[in-house]
């Protein structure tokens, strides 16, 4: 046994973490948190599915009923431009200008066509739905342009001199970057914190909260809790980020390619992974605080909507701040403890420097020992009775004029 | 003002466990503890007797750091944040808690780890316990799958497997049959034995009686009596019982004024009266040279119960008796 007559602040937190990460673990309902996130992905996937068949089946072609010299040059144009131009290009098919009635072929079932174009080379005429004409009608004017040319003009061959990047896709290509790190902050965080609101209610139900409130200080159930609760999300992200890159291995596909942040991508994990800790751990406090105050289930299920609306407006304000770099709105929203850890991991994106992340962390890191402090004092008053001696500051103010009153009687008897 | 003017130290030169001043502790309007003073010394079984809601539990929670006093001061070996010799206590609250899918003896080794076990050592521990009392075989169930009786033990082993000093149980009785609460008097004896302080809350003075050396009767709040269980006893004095054969006669001008008297069936009398201050010899004599034929006569000292009536008053006696059935009561 330790020889000190009790534990330190973190050996107590960490007795409660080590109990509740465990417990948490080895749960049946662990299993079903993991797959939780799973039926989105399958849902969103097979919704992909269906999107490209019906994408498949979508008829772009445009009929050409010209007369056969002018419908051959159009096709020849067509094929001589979509390497250059690829998909700007609509495919065209080549119909009997004798025979076809553009109207009666665009109402007829299952006809490939969604518009027709008739006419001549030199007064093409565009006949369909007003939207697709309205689409179709530049390209079609190329394609006629390069049709009355017969294939006599040439296309000088371009060379290409490439640089890494330009400043102007950098910054644009970054800022992608830090929308798409702030999303998924934002998204893992609304996910996993929402966990810790029913946390204390446990304790409550089953009046462990007295054995833990007599053996160590409530500042370290409340802090135990929370690191317990982010070990389990932090493996809940580790088993999905690992079930994702597997799916994509075996797809032989890559992930998107997004633009290097200006710290480097090695960095740029780490800064996200240290953020996503402190966002969990500075939301995740207060919806300890507000589910310990909570009497029963239904009262946290009742506090979870507007802890959701709480989010978004953090997530909303740390977005916009996004949009106005260096402004004092990006100040507020990186000092704002709530939004400073989404507004910092935007800022990894944007700029190499990192000093301000060391700054960020350890004030983030402060002030989730501030909410933790307070949510403990405000349990301890509220839920365990333990109001003490006040000596807030109405207290301290009504003991200082007592004592001026009583300066005053004794030099004005 | 430091702690130490505040406390004279005790009489019998034993260091104190527990010293406690002035504790007040409202709820709302409500005055739960009204001015406790209690002083227990190291080694000594202490009773906290008084029936439900007289404030035994605030009491002991603000003793043990759980809640703070709205007023007056508390030391723990001399600490008066209790929090901060955790090691050295054990506490088994009134209202039981264990986390029901925890094996019977990670719940032991986690109440260890809490007060600075080491979980290896508080498992080691818990095993041996569980077996000692009897459980051993419940060591890896879980504490959903067991007993009411057997959760209580359990919960109790663990507030016990780090080996403190002080041992604090807030009705450790409650819901016991006849045959545990006989082997938990017995471990309560052993602590003690060993060293260990222990203080306990209870509404039943048999245990109180059987057990403490020292009891703070509560009621209302308030603690109208702390100190020797004997003390507490001979606040009343002994009441003698006495049997003639003879009804009246010129002795009877020694019994006291307030003796009551009722005839025997069979014929003769049954006096009982309060022993008087000058002893039982004077009377002897005189029931002796009056001829009143003495059949019996015994000198019985007030028992707990008696003691707790003449403190705490009819109602408070009436309160302790409804909330524990008379029989245990007594």
């Amino acid at each position: 046994m330790s020889s000190a007559a009790r534990l330190s602040l973190f050996q107590a937190a960490f007795v409660v973490a080590r109990r509740d990460f465990v417990a948490v673990l080895f749960s049946r309902a662990f299993f079903f948190f993991l797959l939780g996130p799973l039926f989105p992905v399958i849902v969103g996937a097979m919704a992909g599915s269906v999107g490209v068949r019906v994408a498949q089946a979508d008829h772009t072609a445009i009929g050409v009923a010209m007369a056969p010299a002018d419908s051959t040059a159009l096709i020849a144009a067509r094929e001589r431009l979509a390497p250059r131009l690829g998909n700007m290009l609509p495919p065209l098919a080549a119909l009997d200008a004798a025979t076809t009635d553009p109207a009666a072929e665009l109402a007829r079932p299952g006809t490939q066509f969604t518009a027709i174009v008739g006419g001549t080379l030199r007064e093409p005429v565009l006949i369909g739905p007003a939207d697709s004409i309205e689409r179709w009608q530049g390209p079609v004017s190329l394609l006629a342009a390069e049709g009355l040319q017969r294939g006599e003009r040439a296309f000088p061959p371009v060379t290409l001199s490439p640089v890494a990047t330009s400043e102007a896709k950098e910054n644009t290509g970054r800022i992608r970057t830090a929308q798409g790190a702030q999303t998924l902050l934002f998204l893992l965080t609304m996910l996993l914190a929402g966990m810790v609101l029913s946390n204390l209610v446990e304790e409550k139900g089953n009046k462990v909260i007295e054995i833990l409130a007599a053996a160590i200080p409530m500042d370290a159930v409340f802090l135990g809790k929370l690191f317990a609760m982010l070990g389990v999300s932090l493996v809940g992200i580790a088993v999905w980020g690992a079930f994702g890159a597997g799916l994509f291995a075996l797809a032989g596909q890559s992930l998107p390619a997004l633009p290097a942040p200006a710290v480097g991508w090695p960095l740029f994990v780490v800064l996200g992974v240290a953020y996503f800790a402190m966002a969990y751990l500075l939301l995740g406090s207060i919806f300890l605080a507000i589910g310990a105050m909570a009497a029963t289930v239904r009262d946290v299920q009742t506090l979870s909507m507007p802890v959701t609306m709480m989010q978004l407006v953090v997530f909303f304000f740390a977005g916009y701040a996004l949009s106005q770099p260096g402004s004092a709105v990006e100040m507020a929203a990186i000092a704002f403890p709530l939004s400073s850890p989404f507004a910092m991991i935007a800022r990894a994106a944007r700029e190499p420097e990192l000093w301000p992340h060391l700054a960020a962390l350890a004030w983030q890191a402060v002030a989730v020992g501030l909410f933790v402090r307070t949510g403990a004092n405000m349990f301890r008053r509220r839920v365990m009775k333990s109001a003490g001696p006040r000596r807030g500051l109405r207290t301290l103010l009504a003991q200082a004029f007592a004592r001026l009153r009583a300066a005053g009687d004794s030099v004005h008897p | 003002m430091e702690l130490g003017e505040q406390f004279p130290r005790s009489n019998t030169q034993r260091p104190l466990a527990i010293e406690a001043r002035g504790l007040v502790k409202r709820f709302g309007n409500t005055l739960a503890v009204d001015g406790v003073d209690l002083a227990v010394p190291e080694g000594a079984i202490y009773g906290i007797l008084g029936p439900n809601g007289a404030g035994k539990t605030t009491t002991l929670r603000m003793l043990l750091g759980i809640i703070d006093p709205d007023a007056g001061v508390r030391r723990v070996f001399g600490h008066d944040r209790p929090h901060e010799i955790a090691r050295l206590i054990g506490y088994l609250p009134e209202e039981r808690g264990l986390y029901p899918a925890m094996k019977a003896v990670e719940a032991i080794a986690f109440m260890g780890a809490l007060r600075g076990l080491p979980l290896h050592e508080g498992r080691t521990r818990g095993r041996e316990l569980l077996e000692r009392h009897g459980l051993g075989h419940a060591a890896d169930k879980q504490i959903r799958h067991l007993s009411k009786g057997m959760a209580q033990t359990v919960q109790l082993l663990g507030s016990l497997v780090h080996r403190p000093r002080l041992a604090v149980f807030d009705e450790p009785f409650s819901g016991l049959d006849a045959l545990n609460q006989g082997k938990l008097e017995r471990m309560i004896r052993g602590l003690a034995d060993e060293g260990t302080t222990v203080i306990f809350s209870t509404h039943v003075i048999a245990h109180a009686e059987r057990l403490c050396e020292g009891i703070a009767i509560v009621a209302g709040g308030k603690v109208p009596f702390a100190g020797d269980v004997d003390v507490a006893r001979d606040r009343i004095p002994p009441q003698v019982r006495l049997e003639t054969r003879m009804a009246d006669g010129p002795w009877r001008q020694a019994l006291p004024a307030d003796a009551r008297h009722e005839a025997k069936a069979g014929g003769g009398t049954f006096w009982s009266f309060s022993l008087p201050p000058s002893g039982v010899e004077p009377l002897l004599r005189a029931l002796i040279e009056g001829n009143a034929g003495i059949l019996s006569l015994s000198i019985e000292r007030a028992g707990l119960h008696d003691a707790f009536v003449a403190i705490a008053g009819e109602a408070a006696a009436r309160a302790l008796e409804s909330d524990s059935g008379e029989g245990d009561a007594r």
